[in-house]
């Protein structure tokens, strides 16, 4: 039973093709890797599952549920969740502050007991500031608590933008180049934290990296796109063998 | 426990300052202390700052840059005037069907408007604002361009202390909620905080709704303080006023606002004579804050509890 | 018919006024995304301006209206150097509040120096002659608006697209690093499109002293809110639209107050302007841009 279905998605920018006939599937506590040359249309297919973009045609059956063109909210409140290439924290706000506003869809308090602060308020705003703490030590980022997002170093702003993604309790999380930007030792780390993540969230995971040899470590399975189609898609070994594959990405860098 | 202790005698001890301070004022006005032309200054003042704290609310925490709030204000000036001095019910009933008349305007501008951004929303809302006001001139039963007259005055200082003190508690313990993150995050960031689960349209819509009420709530109190309105009181020149004391307080700060408020109040009573000299003043002053500290006095800092103790033990 | 005919030819100079107006918005706003809140206050400089150069120096309208442009485009290349360039790095609403401050600025400025009170603008300088034409009342200061008005967007059409700096300013307009990078001088540029749309403004400020006969220092907020709506009818940052949103701002207005109610004529401004915000933000001209994630 696959927890992510998609079929024939499709989605142009002013007759221009970006994803053409595209087709996934993604299993429960699966990680798979999206791959594919610059301008492939990667980030589009995030945009389109998130409901960021809205598609032309095609179905995204999440868990037995299309959500084709939902409200990204609510694609959120079914279990989705994502990070982005290009990470975007609420910068001028505190780190445990950003983790807290991802559990805002299951407040327990009303308006009426916000202004009036009752004590559900109290209750609420402790639950919450637990649970954000909680985030916060698995990150190892409990001591910047207070710290404002944007004066963190690289590493742990990305680290806080999956926190915050997780926190909003996903059945699949998505990432969005996770790696960009980090050192080698930091990348190592990261998958690490990525496969441990899994298994003790007992999540799906689809995640779009540049960096093939990355990839190929982790992912168990990859698809490859190439200006905005699946061009292979299997295990790692096949699809480092996969003779469209070197093709499409010939010229870049040979992974 | 010792926490909660603390908590609730710094509670205790803020209470008392605000019933000195409303005794004080409240003494120096029946025994004529301060006369007919402070009186104003106190009551401007007042409604001042409940216009810059709720417009705060939307162009600061919220990120939507409004230029229509003194459209919601002559929402509820009006409606509140119709009721107490046409239809003769008590002033509270003016205040309550005033703040409603000006949350239903917000809400039945905020709807359509607010999917536009930036400089596309604050014309829309300066556009509406105007359209309130022609609206205003070309209805016969609220006096047309002449406006209302012989409104009864209302407005007292006990009346005047309880709508600011309520507008600005309303105001913080929103904002200082998951609810007030969530509203944050819309100004923040739009597209992470849709993608956190947030529905960033209907926050934008409640604090639009919220911001407009007690703009309503600041034209009722103004309506029964200077015994007439005019549609052309609440034009944009209105609007512009509670932008520049939003801004210059620095968006996203409530404090910021209230101090501001207070400012420009004063300013303009000092150059009430010279109207173009203030309006000079007022613009020079405008730009100078712009390029110099663009982010307003405060910025998005609060003066809190916090920052007393720090400047208190900071002297010891 | 008759009545429609005449209410055309009202709405058509009126309308060269605003597209006049709103040629200054867009260009402005074309090229550092700037709502020029100032700019109906320029145009109301420029009335005044033509308004002494009359009275004062005894000079003829064109003379009048030259005087006028001139000091307007260097009004309009000092504002931008003074006000608005420091800020053009800050965010969006921190230079739209200045631009407030320059319009107030202005406003009270001139107030303060000439007094609030209105001037009638000399008649001697431009004597009325009415013409009747298959029963249209025609007047010579409709037809001397409509022709300066669209002599002088011909000239800009031809800047804009035959000359070096009208290529500069189209390049600032598309993408300003990538101009910087092919050697243009995106400062002098943006002064450039301030002096332009400066000179538009102050003579459609002239024209509206001829049209309505009468110039006060507020005289600028109103159409100066008008052409923006235009401009952002058309396609706030596009030169045909501004002009095609002027001239249907213009008619607009005159049939509004010609077979309605003439109160309600501001309304209908704003009733457009949010019409189409709501159905189509970029304008009858624009195009649909999301934003990139």
């Amino acid at each position: 039973m696959s927890l992510l279905e998609i079929t024939n998605l499709h989605k142009s920018f002013g007759g221009l093709s970006a994803v053409l006939k595209f087709n996934f599937r993604l299993d429960a506590q699966e990680l798979v890797g999206l791959i594919g040359p610059n301008g492939a249309g990667k980030t589009t297919v995030f945009n389109l599952i998130t409901g960021v973009y809205k598609p032309n045609g095609g179905s995204i059956v999440f868990n037995n549920e299309d959500i084709a063109g939902m409200a990204p909210y609510n694609i959120c409140k079914k279990g989705v969740a994502r990070t982005f290439q290009n990470i975007r924290l609420f910068k001028d706000l505190s780190v445990i502050d950003n983790v807290k506003i991802a559990f805002h869809k299951n407040v327990n308090y009303n308006l009426l007991s916000t202004i009036l602060r009752t004590p559900a308020f109290f209750r609420g705003e402790k639950i919450i500031e637990e649970k954000a703490l909680e985030y916060l030590k698995i990150f190892k980022l409990e001591d910047k608590r207070d710290e404002i997002a944007s004066n963190l170093p690289y590493g742990e702003q990305r680290r806080l933008e999956i926190a915050r993604a997780l926190a909003t309790k996903p059945t699949m999380l998505i990432l969005d180049e996770p790696a960009a930007g980090m050192n080698p030792q930091e990348t190592r780390e990261l998958m690490q934290l990525i496969e441990w993540i899994r298994k003790d969230f007992q999540l799906s995971i689809l995640l779009i990296e540049h960096d093939m040899s990355l990839v190929m470590g982790v992912c168990e399975r990859i698809y490859v796109l190439d200006y905005g189609q699946i061009i292979a898609h299997g295990l790692p070994e096949e699809i480092r063998n996969n003779k469209k594959v070197i093709e499409a990405y010939l010229g870049e860098e040979v992974g | 426990m010792h926490e909660k202790k603390k908590t609730w005698l710094t509670f205790i001890f803020e209470v008392i300052v605000l019933a000195v301070l409303f005794t004080i004022v409240q003494y120096a006005m029946t025994v004529g202390l301060i006369n007919q032309s402070y009186q104003i200054n106190i009551t401007s003042m007042c409604i001042n700052i409940i216009l810059a704290v709720s417009l705060n609310l939307i162009n600061g925490f919220t990120g939507q840059l409004s230029l229509g709030h003194a459209g919601f204000m002559a929402v509820g000036a009006y409606a509140s005037v119709i009721m107490t001095n046409n239809l003769g019910m008590p002033f509270i009933v003016g205040i309550l069907v005033g703040c409603l008349a000006a949350g239903i305007a917000g809400f039945l501008i905020g709807v359509p408007t607010l999917r536009l951004k930036g400089d596309y929303l604050a014309i829309a809302t300066l556009g509406f604002g105007e359209i309130i006001r022609v609206v205003l001139q070309n209805i016969d039963y609220v006096g047309g361009p002449a406006g209302m007259v012989g409104i009864t005055r209302l407005t007292s200082w006990p009346w005047l202390y309880a709508a600011t003190i309520v507008t600005i508690l309303v105001i913080v313990n929103l904002i200082n909620s998951s609810y007030g993150r969530a509203i944050i995050s819309v100004r923040e960031d739009e597209i992470a905080s849709e993608l956190m689960g947030i529905n960033t349209t209907s926050y934008k819509v409640l604090a639009f709704v919220v911001g407009a009420m007690f703009a309503g709530l600041a034209g009722v109190l103004y309506a029964h303080f200077f015994y007439i309105i005019k549609p052309e009181t609440f034009g944009f020149l209105k609007s512009f006023d509670i932008v520049v004391m939003v801004v210059l307080g620095g968006l996203g700060s409530t404090t910021g606002a209230v101090i501001a408020a207070i400012f420009i109040t004063f300013l303009t009573f000092a150059l009430q004579k010279y109207a173009a000299v203030r309006m000079i003043i007022y613009s020079l002053i405008l730009i100078i804050v712009m390029i110099y500290r663009p982010q307003g006095l405060m910025g998005s800092k609060e003066l809190t509890r916090k920052t007393f103790a720090r400047i208190w033990s900071g002297k010891k | 018919m008759i009545e429609f005919a005449q209410q055309l030819v009202n709405g058509l100079s009126l309308g060269a006024i605003y597209a006049l107006i709103a040629l200054g918005y867009t260009m402005v706003y074309g090229i550092i995304k700037l709502i020029n809140f100032a700019h109906g206050d320029v145009m109301m400089v420029g009335a005044y301006v033509g308004f002494f150069s009359i009275t004062l120096l005894g000079t003829n309208i064109l003379a009048a209206m030259l005087v006028a442009m001139l000091f307007c485009a260097i009004l309009g290349v000092i504002i931008e150097k003074v006000a608005y360039r420091p800020l053009r790095n800050s965010t969006r609403i921190a230079a739209l509040i200045t631009a407030i401050g320059v319009s107030l600025f202005l406003e009270y400025i001139t107030i303060f120096i000439l007094g609030p009170a209105q001037k009638v603008f000399p008649s001697s300088a431009f004597p009325i002659t009415e013409y009747h034409i298959a029963g249209i009342s025609i007047l010579n200061k409709n037809i001397f608006v409509f022709i300066s008005a669209v002599v002088l967007m011909l000239i800009l059409q031809y800047i804009i697209k035959w000359t070096k700096t009208g290529k500069a300013m189209r390049a600032v307009s598309l993408d300003m690093e990538a101009a910087v990078l092919m050697g243009i001088s995106v400062d002098k540029t943006i002064s450039i499109t301030f002096a332009i749309g400066s000179a538009l403004a102050a003579a459609a400020g002239v024209m509206v002293g001829v049209y309505y006969n009468t110039i006060n220092p507020l005289m600028g907020i109103i159409p100066g809110l008008k052409a923006f709506v235009a401009a952002v009818l058309g396609g706030i940052g596009i030169i045909p639209g501004a002009m095609v949103g002027g001239f249907v701002m213009g008619l607009l207005e005159t049939m509004v107050s010609g077979y309605g109610n003439s109160m309600y004529r501001d309304a209908v401004a704003f009733g457009v302007l949010i019409l189409i915000l709501l159905i189509k933000p970029t304008g009858l001209f624009g195009k649909n841009t999301g934003e990139k994630v």
